[in-house]
């Protein structure tokens, strides 16, 4: 199962620092993905596309979480060298991350 | 007095500069509004529009300015709809003087047009030792190659504007959620200290300032998430009443959709704690906020509040940042791996050459049928196409640099093809924080009348 079959999810960067949001489809997963889906999980996740820091903002009106990652662009739109360069395709690659049983490495 | 019951309706007529003109031109028509709203300034188009302006002072303003205006000022003419945006960037004033020219060549009466600038506040930065907030540099270390400083403002200068009886505002830079709530500030008289009632204005504003990406826009994913018609897509419509409790919606007829889980995806682009969303006029908390579909295709916002602003003001410093060299080239078939690596060793034996090598260099695979359509392998990608990407000081190096990638067509792998090449000016942009109590808006209008 990956997170792409529990949830939606859209990425919006200032400087260099992205934020990606994970919104549940269904709300009675919302406490699953908040067991599952951690700020360490989606830093390991992430690799070298998260060199900074990465916060979890949880918003269980919306059966959503919000992600901020820090140095996550390469400096910034303005001075990245990424072909997407506000890292707007990140939020489908987060949708590829595995669900599996707490402490899964990549 | 607010007359009881008073709802006003907002449509978002552009998400970003280059946006879809049809859509605004719809909603002036059909969506019965009082106000029209187009965000077009990105981080960056600021200090692009100030080196226009530099070359030539008549610029600096929306390219698409004069489309935009000549598709949509007689319809919200015709319709009574008050049009407020952003396209002024660089050069609010001359963008009105168009506006106005235009409006005059269209032979419409009765239209006072303001510009409302200040946010320009290059002159300040040598008052103190400012430092970057993304970096900690201090200012002065880029000092040689700064362009623009542009100051994120607040409602202020737009309602002074409709207080004076403006139809047609054009701002310079505004914090884009400002563009929505200084109109629902005006006509309901809310105190610019009641933060409650502001945090709820800039929800509506930042779930409308990216117009379709709220309605449908940016969000199908082709298997199971489904939007209807996006090719028409319409841009979105806030309905709000005194109190602070809005709607979204479209327009019946329009491509698109508004439900929960688009207004969700929207609320939260661009947002780092919910609690905390921070404009010039209120620290906005979305924490609490709830939707409900009320009918098909509107939904119902209700909880956003919020708190007394900082007093700070953000300001995006453009400067010159070096250069940004890009090449591209084309393998297909077998062996695309070894000769694509082959190619990358070669570049980077070459690059040794150069002194200084470049600062900063990325090289990466991308590829599926752009070389052959009728490639049948299903298991191995059939093509790759190698990028590099290098940032350097001068234009030079970077011009240097792309021809190394295109002097592989007779001194690199075999059968390499499509050689793409550009080097372009970085201008880059960070941030700083101002006393709000620094910076006046000002505003000049240009009146046509009977």
């Amino acid at each position: 199962m990956k997170l792409k079959d529990l949830a939606h999810s859209r990425t919006g960067d200032k400087g260099d620092i992205i934020n990606i949001s994970v919104i549940a489809f269904d709300e009675k997963d919302y406490p699953l993905l908040l067991q599952h889906v951690t700020a360490l999980k989606v830093k390991e996740f992430l690799g070298e596309t998260s060199l900074g820091e990465v916060t979890r903002y949880e918003l269980p009106m919306l059966a959503a979480m919000n992600f901020v990652v820090q140095k996550a662009l390469r400096g910034g739109v303005t001075r990245s060298l990424r072909i997407d360069k506000h890292g707007k395709t990140l939020s489908s690659i987060l949708l590829e991350m595995p669900l599996n049983t707490p402490g899964y490495l990549r | 007095m607010i007359e009881p019951g008073k709802i006003i309706r907002i449509g978002s007529g552009a998400g970003y500069s280059g946006d879809r003109i049809e859509p605004a031109m719809e909603l002036i028509k059909e969506g019965a509004l009082n106000y029209i709203v187009f965000e077009c300034l990105a981080e960056r188009t600021i200090a692009l529009a100030q080196l226009q302006k530099m070359q030539d002072p008549r610029l600096g303003y929306d390219p698409l300015l004069e489309n935009r205006m000549k598709a949509c000022l007689p319809l919200c003419v015709s319709n009574n709809v008050k049009l407020i945006s952003n396209m002024g960037a660089a050069n609010p004033v001359e963008a009105a003087r168009k506006t106005a020219a235009l409006a005059n060549e269209l032979r419409l009466k009765n239209l006072k047009i303001a510009a409302v600038y200040g946010d320009d506040v290059i002159s300040l930065l040598n008052d103190q030792p400012y430092t970057f907030l993304e970096s900690n540099d201090s200012v002065s270390s880029v000092e040689n190659d700064i362009i623009s400083a542009n100051a994120y403002l607040g409602i202020e200068g737009i309602l002074t504007a409709l207080q004076q009886g403006a139809d047609i505002i054009l701002t310079g830079r505004v914090a884009d959620p400002s563009l929505f709530l200084a109109p629902l500030v005006y006509e309901f008289g809310w105190p610019l200290d009641n933060y409650h009632l502001l945090g709820k204005g800039t929800a509506l504003g930042h779930l409308m300032e990216c117009a379709g990406q709220v309605c449908g826009g940016y969000f199908a994913d082709g298997v199971r998430k489904h939007v209807p018609n996006l090719a028409n897509l319409g841009f979105p419509i806030a309905e709000i009443k005194a109190d602070g409790s809005f709607c979204i919606s479209k327009l019946k007829d329009a491509g698109g959709m508004v439900t929960i889980a688009t207004c969700k995806e929207q609320l939260l682009y661009e947002v780092h704690n919910p609690s905390e969303y921070l404009t010039p006029d209120v620290v906005a908390d979305f924490s609490g906020i709830s939707f409900q579909e009320i009918d098909k295709d509107v939904v119902k916002v209700t909880g956003a509040t919020g708190t007394p602003q900082t007093g700070k003001l953000k300001v995006s410093v453009g400067y010159r940042d070096g250069y940004m060299a890009e090449a591209q080239i084309s393998y297909g078939g077998s062996y695309i791996l070894e000769r694509s690596q082959l190619a990358i060793d070669i570049i980077k034996e070459r690059l040794q050459l150069y002194d200084p090598e470049p600062d900063d260099i990325l090289y990466d695979l991308i590829g599926i049928d752009s070389l052959f359509k009728e490639g049948t392998s299903d298991v191995a990608p059939q093509e790759i196409r190698l990028r590099v990407a290098a940032k350097t000081s001068s234009r030079e190096d970077a011009v240097k640099l792309v021809n190394e990638v295109e002097t592989l067509y007779t001194n690199g792998p075999a059968a390499g093809g499509g050689v793409s090449k550009s080097v372009t000016e970085i201008i880059a942009i960070q941030s700083i924080l101002i006393d709000k109590t620094a910076v006046n808006p000002k505003i000049e209008y240009f009146n046509l009348d009977s």
